[in-house]
């Protein structure tokens, strides 16, 4: 069962026109994988689908729920909210909040929605104390339980991108999106991200991310797409787009990674 | 009179006028601390009048001596209407400077926040709000206090300044600590020709300065655990 559908998503800054008509469809349990050289509007896809960019006309779908229907009104808020509930994102730069520890930093969101809950007067400390308990465990997982009282300022950067996958995952999100999450790290760091990673992939979860690490995605992924000035140039599964590559252009950037 | 037999009476009368510079200088902090975080958000809206009116009130406020600024708001409702606001007493005085004073401060801090607001990476609401927290939340959770932090040294300047700063409301003849120092040259309490206890109300300066100087830096240390 499709659990995102994209549909001809445009978007354009000032005149140049960065995403020119994007499509594709994601089933849920699928992983993936966007590459493409910068500036070909893979990130920007990821933006516009999490709501942090507007598109300028298309369709977004995510779980049945209409994110986007290329109408360029304002939604309303609490619409938005909600729907983004379904999303979550991890960044490129990690952006923790450097002033909660690596536990406050994965329960501040859920603990901020558990105050709307029409029962959290009543059972407030079950409520926090489940929340706190659901974030150790993750945290535990992805290997930071010793880490869980530092603050972001003591973490390597590794281990913030750790805390921020964590902090994406304690809410559950329907499709978790990873904007080149490696990009900000040392090469030696990269590994302990995409250990991380390959353990959700094995767990089903739903991921799309966009990244430059090749032999990563080829690995990791169910389905590739790369993306070359505004379009996909092709999608197919990592076999086809990395090992049979159709169209020219893919075939000249995945030589560029192999030279 | 000895120095000896001057200096009780000195320290009384200069005692007096430095409550008067501290009430002046705690209204105008709880007046400016406040009213210039709604002139910054109002110069960031995205309601172009508005923030340009405030540019403008800005620019105006920070482009002229504070001096003036007291006098003509002290004078100038009398001149427009006939009849002073502010009525003739220290009271009117007081509340007439403490206007002046916070809106002149206001302008200022506005700026400082300003630079507050926009110095946190934009990268920190955008987490705030692909987590699903509502504007207010980003503001209160995430931004305000990386926004203190970044603001606490460039406001103690401001608010070091400030301390000195009231004794120019000594213009529209509030009775602070100078013009209590002052009346000794003129003559007061049996006293006359002196300048000395002018000169030693510097010390009352130099002793709130030295105090706010602690308290800041402990504020600091205290916002120290994380870094932005």
């Amino acid at each position: 069962m499709s659990v995102l559908e994209v549909r001809d998503l445009r978007k354009s800054f000032g005149k140049t026109e960065v995403l020119k008509g994007v499509s594709f469809d994601l089933n849920e349990g699928e992983v993936l994988s966007i590459i493409g050289s910068s500036g070909s509007g893979k990130t920007t896809l990821l933006r516009c689908i999490n709501q942090l960019e507007t598109a300028d006309s298309g369709t977004v779908t995510v779980a049945g729920e209409t994110f986007f229907d290329g109408a360029p009104k304002k939604q309303k808020e609490s619409d938005k909210r909600r729907n983004q509930l379904l999303v979550g994102l991890v960044f490129q730069n990690f952006n923790l909040f450097p002033q909660y520890t690596a536990l406050r930093n994965v329960t501040l969101a859920p603990r901020l929605l558990a105050k709307e809950r029409p029962d959290y007067k009543d059972n407030k400390k079950a409520i926090l104390e489940e929340i706190d308990a659901g974030a150790k465990e993750i945290l535990t997982k992805v290997g930071l339980a010793q880490k869980m009282e530092n603050y972001p300022c003591e973490l390597s950067g590794g281990q913030q991108q750790r805390v921020s996958i964590a902090r994406a995952l304690l809410l559950n999100p329907k499709v978790l999106f990873f904007d080149e999450p490696t990009s900000a790290l040392d090469p030696e760091l990269t590994g302990e991200i995409l250990k991380v990673i390959k353990g959700l992939a094995q767990e089903k979860r739903t991921m799309v991310i966009v990244t430059h690490e090749m032999e990563f995605a080829r690995a990791v992924s169910t389905k590739v797409i790369f993306m070359d000035d505004g379009v996909i140039a092709e999608q197919g599964t990592p076999d086809e787009v990395f090992g049979n590559p159709k169209s020219e252009r893919t075939k000249a950037f995945i030589r560029k990674f192999h030279e | 009179m000895s120095f000896a037999e001057q200096f009780p009476i000195v320290f009384a009368a200069l005692n007096e006028g430095f409550f008067q510079t501290l009430k002046l200088f705690g209204v105008t902090l709880a007046g400016a601390i406040p009213l210039g975080l709604l002139i910054a958000l109002g110069v960031m809206s995205r309601f172009k009048p508005l923030s340009a009116v405030l540019k403008t009130v800005v620019w105006i406020v920070r482009g002229s001596p504070l001096m003036i600024q007291l006098l003509i708001i002290f004078y100038m409702p009398g001149m427009l209407f006939g009849h002073p606001i502010w009525g003739g007493g220290e009271t009117g005085r007081f509340w007439a400077a403490s206007v002046a004073f916070i809106i002149n401060y206001a302008c200022y801090f506005s700026e400082i926040y300003r630079g507050g607001i926009q110095g946190v990476p934009v990268g920190q609401s955008e987490a705030g709000q692909v987590l699903g927290l509502s504007r207010r939340q980003v503001f209160f959770k995430v931004t305000l206090l990386q926004m203190v932090k970044r603001i606490v040294p460039p406001m103690s300047n401001e608010i070091i300044t400030l301390v000195k700063d009231t004794s120019l409301a000594r213009i529209i003849a509030l009775q602070e600590i100078i013009w209590a120092g002052q009346a000794f040259m003129k003559g007061r309490d049996g006293i006359s020709g002196q300048l000395w206890p002018l000169f030693f109300t510097g010390v009352y300066y130099l002793a709130f300065s030295g105090l706010l100087t602690v308290l800041f830096g402990k504020l600091e240390k205290k916002l120290d655990y994380f870094k932005v």
